[in-house]
């Protein structure tokens, strides 16, 4: 039993993927030169007015129904005061009191980020609403640049309840947020695009104290695992200082990934007045039951849901499930796949053993996985009819990664054909048996592992086609009769 | 052939260019000649450019001679205020902060008046950032009264209104967020009209108040402002609180009524006890309504009890906007950008240098009232009393089809007379309420003040209800006892 609770809250910013801004026409397009994807009413030009984007608000919606939350039937805007040189209109429209979404909650369970198991909960959601994203700064020797790609762009801010007890928890929440934003095609969560941004509230009170201890925030964490250490680090340092009779003030810290520390942004004293008020320039919004009954119809399966189908129709273990279903793009490439397979879990074995080694060996991210499932589903097809052996199998494979052609085609230009006549499988037979007496002895002598050094000697001889099963057979019956 | 420039209005010109008596470079001209005579007294226009102005009425005359004319009202000049944005000019707000800083786009209604071939005709002086009620708080130059040249021209509208009122311009565009339109259209005998929020787009009126502020014109009379009306109105997809098209035509049997039977005219037992009021504006107003009166209309008595709060509700509410509106002036992307140490100095050199001192005394006041501890007691409160100020509207309609009050207690008044930015603020008493209820009203010249000057009216109507508000301001028009107000200058 610890000395503390450890007691954690997050609030994340995703991006919600538009063809356009939340407040302009601009293209929502990362990676683009400094200051293209800008028009006056994103740079915040004298005169201009906001007009919303319909599609972030239903990507909002539609990441509230996901998350079970309560979808406002009032909702409206605010702006949120404060001067940086990011923000062009030095206010920031975003919501204040009246959110789009309310309460709802994400579910963790499985394996936890250093391999304990996670306790099974539902980490709560207060709250997500809609806002514009800032610009970025740049800063160079002597001057700081400013590119205002990102200003406007559709940011929905997820707050969670403090319901998190761990840096693992507070991991798989992330894991599960990304990939329920995935799933729904809200956000592509790209963290290094900066797509999915993490603030951490995290505070410790004395083991089964009813007050929560003072809170401490760490500012935008750019990786999972950047939160993850951050929070190991805090928990320490925190408790440290508690643990000396110290007292801790309520304060803002940043994080760098170099030193593995927090370091002090700023306290409390220095916090911002935002200054909330409505925005005049936009009308609030209102939906119906009916409207967001339509927006439910549309909604995909949860990742969740999707793993218990994968257990229950598809015969996979829970691990095949919760590997498969991790990634949106890998999730669809199985269930594409399921649906020509004979064998579903034979092809989510050859998924997770072979094509995940290989993506992760070769470095390629799952989205540019080049072998089209159609063609992993033929050689799948291939081994369980018998056509090739599983030694030929490997080999087709790694052929698939170089393209075009499919599994039949490289057996055929391969002559890969698994023998199954017993016949020519005999002469193979014959020949291994003439050419290694001293092992026929050993075998005699009653050693009879020895017979896989001749199946290794049939393949050689058959250059691998010869079907395994039936090279053991007759293997087994020549040397007995000897 | 010559025409009476001192009297002159958009639909004689559309006459006559359509009789081509006349071509837009010979009345452009005309206005060009006159503005230079003028203008030395007047000070009406920031900016003015002679060669531009008739660079586009010379377009103006070959669509017309090619056939091909961009509507009835192609090649008539049109002054613009300065907080209003056309690509490609500076629009300053009268304002040291956006001296040099050039549009990149045109506002909505200037797209719209540029299809119907409006000659754009140089750029009028306000109050910086149309806060004010005299002009004098512009950055540049003060406008002076045709009337009288050492009394103000009102504002913030101001040189919008002395351009009309000089004849330098046939109409100008002006905007109201307290009365900026309606109370110097009074001052120098004009027309001005304020639609109710949201009829015309503020895409591109570079905002003081977005929730009060309204884009409309100042005319020389009635149907001139309904033509520009016309041309500018309807819903507009880049500003999200413009109403929905309710295809009417305003200008369209505008003149249809005979007489005012059957029209009740709501007076708010108010407005006549304000203190202040002065005798000869009660006198203007008692003449105008024997007007109505003769004309038929029956005059009842409404309350507009929460009117007096108007005032404080609106300087909570408006500098609250505003200062959020105006942060973005920082010199960080464009307007002049001081040199300084650090971020914070570089704001506070920029802010401190740019803006003038009405300006920075409603940016504190507003950023006071938003603070974290003041903020219920002051920004709520004033939403709830503007909901009452609503309502009193609302009860009052339901006795009435228009109101009618003073546009200001008194007329013109004299430069630096109101030193005192409470006195300032109070001289909007009567025009304040009808943008925090968000209806229409309209300033129509109605008399002329023993000292001179002209004195107007102010004809309030009910959301949307501008049709008939316009309608029977007309009548008002034709049946007063002065037909035309034309300032001795």
């Amino acid at each position: 039993m610890s000395k503390y609770d450890i007691v954690i809250g997050l609030e994340v910013h995703v991006q919600a993927r538009t063809n356009s801004k939340m407040f302009c026409s601009c293209p929502n397009k990362f990676g683009q030169e400094p200051n293209t994807m800008v028009c006056p009413v994103c740079m915040g030009f004298p005169g201009v007015m906001p007009y919303p984007n319909r599609e972030a608000v239903m990507k909002t919606v539609m990441a509230g129904l996901m998350c079970g939350c309560e979808i406002a039937k009032f909702s409206k805007f605010d702006r949120k005061s404060y001067f940086y040189p990011d923000m062009p209109k030095n206010y920031q429209i975003t919501q204040y009191d009246l959110p789009l979404c309310g309460r709802g909650g994400v579910h963790i369970f499985g394996k936890g980020f250093s391999g304990n198991d996670l306790p099974d909960k539902v980490i709560g959601i207060t709250r997500i609403h809609l806002e514009e994203d800032v610009g970025k700064l740049n800063h160079f020797s002597g001057y700081s640049g400013i590119d205002y790609n990102r200003a406007g762009v559709p940011l929905m801010e997820i707050v969670s309840e403090p319901d998190m007890c761990s840096a693992d928890e507070a991991y798989a929440y992330l894991t599960a947020l990304k990939q329920i934003m995935q799933y729904a095609d809200i956000s592509d969560c790209d963290m290094e695009k900066g797509q999915m941004r993490c603030d951490v509230n995290i505070s410790l009170k004395l083991a089964g104290a009813k007050e929560f201890g003072t809170k401490i925030e760490i500012k935008n964490l750019n990786s999972f695992r950047s939160a993850h250490r951050s929070i190991e680090h805090e928990i320490v340092r925190q408790a440290e200082i508690l643990d000396n009779g110290g007292r801790l003030m309520q304060e803002t810290r940043g994080w760098t990934d170099e030193r593995g520390e927090t370091y002090l942004l700023r306290s409390k004293e220095n916090a911002h007045d935002y200054r909330y008020f409505p925005e005049p320039d936009l009308l609030p919004m209102t939906f119906t039951d009916s409207e967001i009954g339509k927006i439910k119809n549309t909604l995909p399966e949860l990742p969740e849901q999707k793993r218990a189908r994968f257990v229950a129709t598809l015969g996979l273990t829970e691990y095949d499930a919760q590997v498969l279903t991790q990634d949106k793009t890998l999730s669809d490439y199985f269930d594409e796949g399921a649906k020509q397979a004979k064998s579903p879990k034979m092809l989510a074995n050859w998924i997770i053993t072979e094509l995940l080694r290989e993506l992760n060996d070769r470095n390629i991210p799952f989205e540019k996985n080049p072998v089209p499932v159609g063609h992993l589903v033929e050689l799948v097809e291939l081994v369980s009819a018998g056509t090739i052996t599983g030694k030929s199998a490997k080999e087709v494979f790694s052929e698939l990664f170089s393209g075009g052609k499919t599994p039949k085609q490289i057996v055929a230009e391969k002559g890969l054909l698994q023998i199954s006549d017993d016949s020519a499988i005999d002469k193979f037979v014959v020949l291994s048996i003439e050419q290694n007496p001293a092992q026929v002895k050993q075998y005699k002598e009653g050693k009879t592992t020895v017979i896989q050094f001749f199946v290794g000697q049939v393949m050689k001889l058959s250059k691998g086609k010869a079907n395994p099963q039936i090279v053991n057979k007759l293997l087994k019956e020549k040397l007995d009769q000897m | 052939m010559s025409i009476k420039i001192e009297n002159f209005t958009i639909h004689e010109a559309a006459r006559l260019l359509e009789e081509k008596k006349i071509s837009s470079t010979e009345l452009c001209k005309a206005y060009i000649e006159r503005a230079k005579k003028l203008e030395p007294k007047v000070k009406a226009f920031l900016k003015l450019d002679e060669e531009d102005v008739l660079s586009q009425a010379k377009a103006s005359d070959d669509r017309r001679a090619e056939n091909r004319k961009l509507g009835q009202f192609d090649g008539i000049p049109l002054a613009v205020k300065d907080n209003i944005t056309v690509k490609g000019q500076t629009c300053t707000c009268a304002s040291k902060i956006l001296q040099k800083v050039v549009s990149p786009y045109d506002a909505t209604v200037i797209r719209k008046l540029k299809a119907n071939g409006f000659v754009l005709f140089g750029r009028t002086n306000m109050d910086e950032f149309a806060m004010g009620s005299s002009c004098e708080n512009s950055a540049y130059q003060k406008t002076a009264n045709p009337w009288n040249i050492n009394c103000v021209p009102g504002g913030s509208s101001g040189g919008s209104a002395a351009s009309v009122s000089a004849a330098e311009v046939t109409a100008a565009l002006g905007s109201d967020t307290g009365g900026s339109i309606r109370q110097p259209a009074s001052f120098c005998g004009v027309v001005g009209f304020k639609p109710t929020y949201g009829r015309i787009s503020r895409y591109g009126l570079i905002a003081f108040a977005s929730s009060l502020d309204q884009i409309g014109p100042i005319t020389r009379d009635v149907e001139d402002a309904a033509i520009l009306t016309d041309v500018m109105c309807g819903r507009d997809s880049r500003d999200a609180t413009s109403l929905p098209d309710t295809n009417e035509i305003f200008s369209e049997d505008l003149g249809g009524l005979k007489d005012l039977k059957g029209i009740r005219i709501g007076l708010p037992k108010e407005c006549f006890e304000i203190e202040g009021l002065d005798a000869g504006v009660r006198k203007s107003m008692e003449k105008s309504i024997q007007v109505f009166k003769d004309l038929g209309a029956e005059m009842v008595q409404v309350s507009l009890p929460h009117s007096k709060y108007a005032v404080a509700t609106y300087y909570v509410i408006a500098t609250a906007e505003a200062s959020a509106n105006l942060a973005r002036f920082d010199g960080i992307r464009y307007g002049n950008r001081m040199k300084a140490d650090d971020l914070l100095e570089t704001y506070l050199e920029t802010r401190g240098a740019g803006f003038g001192d009405e300006v920075k005394r409603r940016i504190i006041l507003g950023t006071f009232v938003l603070s974290s501890g003041y903020y219920d007691a002051y920004y709520t409160k004033g939403q709830k009393v503007r909901t009452l100020i609503r309502r009193d509207f609302q009860d009052a309609y339901r006795k009435c089809d228009v109101i009618l009050t003073p546009v200001s207690p008194t007329t013109a008044f004299k430069f630096g007379e109101k030193s005192d930015p409470l006195q300032m603020y109070l001289a909007d008493i009567f025009t304040i309420s009808t943008n925090l209820a968000g209806i229409c009203g309209i300033s129509v010249p109605a008399d002329i003040h023993e000292n001179g000057l002209p004195v107007g009216i102010q004809l309030l109507g009910p959301d949307m209800g501008e049709k008939q508000l316009l309608r029977i301001s007309h009548i008002f028009e034709k049946n007063r006892a002065i037909k035309e107000f034309i300032p001795g200058i």
